[in-house]
């Protein structure tokens, strides 16, 4: 029992990672709370539904496909909106990305409809893999996990050893010092906002699965990968992977062992137990700010 | 604009004796409206103070203290549950029932301050959106609160006059709002009035200078969920019946798009902002009726309504309120920061030399 808790609490951790990370990378360039991101991924995973349902495309052309419409959404959100606030305060900022997520929503239950659709992916959900001592685990769960530490790690790679990962930190760090020493910092921002949205595609296409399609696919992983990110720190990528994991697995272990009834709630309780603690998150450095 | 020589000028509440006359104006029809009116107007108005009287407290605590907080569905959830709770389990009346669970609110409003003491920005953000899902989970799960079911409202009887009609619901409500109205405009000229403001501007400062930072910050919390609460349990009686999902996440964020798009951090604002949203939801909410006015329109009528139905679901076209709210908030950040008071005020400095 412990086992399987422990796993399964792995398995959906790992969902709340990745909207987690794609959250982390766009806190880490600008400081921006993002609360569209679970609407842009849903969104991206419905025009990958029409691409595989109603074009009939086969799942490997219709997959980079609606990525590239992710990438192309999240650009043009930071082009359209978040660039033309001018000096906006952390209020603004988390208004307009509020706004974004009304208007995603609306656009997209108006055009699918509120009624649930299937997505088809080619890893099944319910064949399992015996892991021993009666623990299983699906496919799906499998590829989620494996997804989620490999863009960690790569993006962790990215930050640290490329060009393009840099000069995202130090956007994040001063922007006027950024654009100084040659940075091209709007342009970072669209891409930042780009990649962040396909990671944030990728969790849609792997959550999709495990439930019906339907515009209010993303609410809850959404706010459960947030508290993750808030749990991580907010600008560290291992953090967000780790407080993804701890917290699919504080609350599984809670539901199976205390209350099914309170499994939903018992995040919120933890993230705001532990901010109490450590108001930066678990493992992000305290930052000090100048007066 | 006539220069304020001293304090008394400063506080007063109506500052000219043209103010005089225009409050004056304004309270005599809102006395003569339900004469006029007919239900369904009076309705919609009483719909519109409750949602003036939750976006009052929550501009307190956003724009005058600047505290962010995407919960107050929760509080909205707690006035109302805890009003219907002690009428119908410890047989209260009404007029003690409202403020009980006002001031339960503000308990829960003062708990959720004390975290806000050590969280700012984002942190803040997903704490109270937390404690607003929270609320609504855990009433969904208290059976003796009818549970996913809810609860519906019982007879309001006020010393014997029984209030069932909408006409006699604008009597309760409108003079509630009115008063609650004139507190809250006289609280933000006090002392604790100008520490939320110091508070706001910066924390730091304001600590320097003498303000208790957990007194105050947590103070607000408390009478924002207070004016809350309290708008939360007139709403159970204008609905009538509530449940959990009454109190979903999306009435928070309305609840702010009412702060932002009025003007943070005024109280003509907070009332301007109530208005426009919740006449918005309510013209919005039948979508339906609008495409078919567009699709009578001379030549374009019939290509809206083609494109309108080769695009959208039928049963997804009420989500088009959704787009035009989120846009609503988005373009009011980026182009009129002020929100509708900033529009206001420019108008009114425009016009201040006419007609030189």
């Amino acid at each position: 029992m412990l086992g399987q808790l422990i796993v399964s609490g792995i398995a959906i951790g790992a969902t709340y990672a990745l909207i987690a990370l794609a959250m982390v990378i766009i806190y880490k360039a600008s400081e921006v709370l993002n609360f569209a991101q679970g609407d842009m991924a849903m969104l991206s995973a419905f025009v990958a539904f029409t691409m595989l349902d109603s074009l009939q495309l086969s799942f490997w052309v219709a997959f980079p496909l609606a990525l590239a419409f992710a990438f192309v959404l999240g650009a043009m959100l930071e082009f359209c909106f978040l660039r033309r606030a001018k000096d906006p305060n952390v209020l603004g900022l988390i208004i307009i990305t509020l706004g974004l997520e009304m208007v995603l929503f609306g656009i997209a239950s108006m055009i699918w409809g509120a009624d649930q659709k299937n997505f088809a992916f080619p890893v099944s959900d319910f064949d399992v893999i015996d892991l021993g001592g009666g623990v299983v685990v699906s496919h799906l769960n499998l590829v989620t996990l494996g997804v989620a530490v490999g863009l960690m790690l790569l993006l962790f790679v990215f930050f640290r050893y490329t060009k393009t990962g840099v000069a995202m930190k130090a956007t994040q760090q001063n922007q006027m010092a950024a654009r100084i020493m040659g940075i091209r910092v709007n342009r970072i921002l669209m891409l930042t906002w780009g990649m962040s949205s396909m990671v944030g595609a990728i969790a849609a296409f792997l959550i999709a699965p495990t439930d019906t399609l339907e515009p209010y696919l993303m609410w809850t992983p959404q706010l459960k990968g947030f508290s993750a990110a808030v749990l991580g720190g907010m600008t560290s990528l291992p953090g967000a992977v780790g407080g993804g994991f701890l917290l699919g697995i504080i609350e599984n272990l809670f539901g199976g062992y205390i209350s099914v009834e309170f499994k939903s709630v018992v995040a919120f309780v933890v993230i705001v137990a532990v901010l109490c603690i450590k108001p930066s998150g678990l493992f992000a450095r305290h930052y000090v700010r100048k007066v | 604009m006539h220069m304020k020589r001293d304090y008394y000028e400063d506080i007063r509440l109506l500052g000219s004796k043209a103010a005089v006359f225009w409050m004056l104006i304004l309270l005599s029809s809102l006395v003569l409206f339900p004469l006029l009116a007919g239900p369904y107007s009076i309705y919609i108005i009483n719909l519109m103070a409750i949602n003036v009287i939750v976006a009052l407290g929550l501009n307190l605590l956003v724009g005058y203290t600047g505290q962010i907080s995407l919960g107050h569905a929760g509080f909205f959830a707690i006035g109302a549950y805890a009003t219907l709770a002690l009428m119908l389990k410890a047989s209260f009346p009404f007029l003690l029932a409202l403020p009980v669970a006002g001031l339960l609110a503000a308990g829960f409003g003062f708990l959720l301050g004390l975290p806000a003491l050590r969280l700012e920005g984002p942190y803040l953000a997903i704490a109270t959106l937390g404690f607003g899902l929270t609320v609504t989970q855990v009433l969904g799960r208290l059976h003796f609160l009818g549970g996913h079911e809810g609860l519906t409202a019982p007879p309001l009887n006020l010393f014997g006059w029984l209030v069932d009609s909408d006409a006699e619901r604008y009597a309760v409500i409108v003079p509630i709002a009115v008063g609650l109205t004139w507190a809250m405009r006289n609280l933000v000229h006090t002392r604790v009035g100008r520490a939320f403001v110091a508070i706001r501007d910066s924390d730091i400062a304001a600590e320097c200078i003498g303000v208790n930072l957990t007194y105050y910050k947590t103070l607000a919390f408390a009478i924002s969920a207070f004016y809350t609460a309290v708008a939360g349990g007139l709403m159970a009686f204008v609905l009538n019946f509530i449940n959990p999902h009454t109190f979903n996440i999306m009435v928070s964020i309305l609840f702010l798009a009412m702060v932002v798009v009025g003007g943070l951090g005024s109280i003509l604002g907070s009332i301007m902002g109530a208005l426009l949203i919740t006449w918005l939801q309510i013209e919005l909410g039948n979508v339906d009726q609008l495409i078919k006015a567009a699709g009578d329109i001379p030549g374009l009528g019939s290509y809206i309504s083609a494109l309108v139905n080769l695009a959208f679901t039928p049963s997804g076209l009420p989500n088009f309120q959704y787009v035009v709210f989120g846009l609503i908030m988005v373009l009011i950040v980026i182009f009129e920061p002020l929100g509708l008071y900033g529009i206001w005020i420019r108008t009114k400095i425009y016009w201040k030399t006419w007609p030189f």
